[in-house]
């Protein structure tokens, strides 16, 4: 790899998307619906809730090939930077793939730059990404984001939701995606009170999960068996945390047994 | 019809060196050296805002001396260069060594080939996983490139600056007394360095991801002591 020099006129500034296309290595864009003749790998819900301190952000470890179940410890969720996480449903490749860049161009910006965009700004880099994936996403292989993160300007969590054209809404409560997305954001609807704190934030966000999968067939629930857990994060002005498993465990434990108390005992 | 003068081409690269090294002695000087915990840079800068020191990627730095508008341009080629290298291959892929000749022989083709010699030195360092993993590549103007151990400077005054850093530095020695060497050796018998024009970064062994890390005022204020550095240090 040698070192890449540009003409002043064509010089992609501190766009690594931009270089990235640049040099070739973006991918081709396929002619044809793609899931018609193959079965796609799909990853499936996540979602994300503001709380006063910030933002907890979570998704299911599921994957599905058609009605196979493909893998059962995929993560949808990731760090974009330090100060915030997108999370992913849909085609799996190429929806890690728009992860990978969008971290790399937050990161790319800030090194050439030598400051970080802004929470709006990487906002709207994550729309400008999926815009550009429409054609893609018109053969099949659509990827729906949604993007938080801990705005240090003005000290609160911000959600952003997307479309598969890329339209950017900005939510004030919460953000879900991906096939259990109508049960999960049901669920939190419900739950869901602007003085929560991240605790009970995490709790309802667990129960989310669980209902979602409750309910859908493609999006995982915990496995107790296997010590499989979605991957929750919170994001405040500390930055992107992830829960350990065993946290998480306990917290499935005691949720579990609050489903069967308020069954009461009936099979 | 007019023939062009012949020049010799020995004196027409000593007219290029002699030009190149001209632009580079009428800025100030960096030094760079190996602590226990990591690799010190550290320039002389009444700057805050035109960084000669900065970020390349996870365990690499990037430093240069001279024309600023040059060094600037090979910076920001270094980043795309491993930020495109790690994107294509792994994060683990991306070396100095590599960067540093991709460097090389950048300013060898420009000294040779263009109108002028870019009048810039520059220095990619690599922190290791252990002390003996460390790594500073000094590229010269045309392209010279040196695999330097422990410490190196950049800059005019390169030699007075060296021999004082060989008394001063210690292998192996904290933050604080690698600091105290650098600036020290900067400053020379004759001149006090205000802490605001110096510009200190690290890249630590141990740590996040990005080792990179800027060192704040605070921080080589409460190192050196006073708001001006020691001379005697």
């Amino acid at each position: 790899m040698t070192l890449p020099s540009f003409r002043l006129s064509e010089d992609p500034g501190p766009d690594f998307a931009a270089l990235v296309r640049r040099m070739g290595l973006s991918p081709v864009v396929p002619d044809s619906p793609v899931d018609a003749r193959l079965t796609i790998t799909h990853g499936t819900t996540c979602v994300a809730v503001r709380y006063p301190g910030g933002v907890v952000m979570a998704g299911d470890r599921r994957a599905t090939s058609g009605n196979f179940i493909s893998h059962r410890t995929i993560e949808k969720v990731f760090p974009a930077d330090r100060h915030s996480g997108v999370a992913i449903a849909g085609a799996a490749g190429p929806a890690i793939e728009m992860v990978r860049l969008f971290q790399l161009q937050l990161e790319h910006y800030e090194k050439v730059e030598g400051a970080p965009l802004s929470l709006e700004g990487k906002a709207n880099q994550l729309s400008q990404m999926v815009r550009n994936h429409l054609p893609a996403a018109m053969q099949g292989l659509a990827v729906v984001p949604i993007f938080a993160g801990f705005d240090t300007a003005r000290s609160a969590g911000r959600l952003f939701q997307y479309d598969v054209t890329g339209g950017r809404y900005e939510e004030f409560d919460h953000a879900s995606t991906g096939s259990g997305q109508m049960h999960a954001s049901t669920v939190i609807k419900m739950g869901w009170r602007g003085t929560l704190s991240a605790d009970e934030t995490i709790d309802l966000v667990l129960r989310a999960l669980y209902e979602a999968s409750d309910e859908d067939s493609a999006t995982g629930g915990p496995d107790l068996l296997r010590g499989i857990f979605p991957v929750v994060a919170t994001i405040t002005s500390s930055g992107f945390e992830r829960l350990d498993d065993e946290d998480l465990e306990a917290r499935y434990l005691s949720i579990l047994g609050q489903v069967a108390t308020e069954r009461g005992g009936s099979r | 019809m007019t023939a062009p003068f012949y020049v010799a081409p020995e004196q027409m690269m000593q007219d290029r060196a002699d030009y190149a090294r001209k632009g580079i002695a009428r800025g100030r000087a960096m030094v760079a050296c190996t602590y226990d915990q990591g690799i010190l840079l550290c320039a002389e800068n009444p700057s805050r805002m035109l960084r000669k020191i900065s970020e390349i990627y996870d365990r690499i730095a990037f430093a240069g001396v001279g024309k600023y508008n040059e060094f600037d341009q090979l910076r920001i080629a270094g980043v795309r260069h491993a930020d495109l290298k790690g994107f294509s291959f792994s994060r683990e892929d991306v070396d100095a060594r590599s960067l540093a000749n991709q460097y090389a022989q950048m300013l060898g083709q420009v000294f040779t080939h263009e109108m002028k010699p870019m009048e810039v030195e520059i220095l990619v360092a690599e922190i290791g996983h252990v002390p003996a993993g460390d790594q500073l590549f000094h590229i010269l103007y045309d392209g010279t490139l040196v695999d330097e151990t422990g410490w190196c400077v950049l800059g005019g005054e390169a030699e007075a600056i060296g021999s004082r850093m060989k008394e001063q530095w210690v292998e192996g020695g904290t933050f604080a007394e690698a600091l105290q060497a650098a600036v020290g050796a900067l400053a020379g018998p004759d001149r006090t360095l205000v802490v605001s024009e110096i510009e200190v970064a690290v890249l630590d062994r141990e740590g996040p991801r990005r080792a990179f890390r800027r060192v704040e005022d605070e921080d080589v204020t409460s190192v050196l002591g006073s708001n001006d550095t020691n001379i005697d240090t």
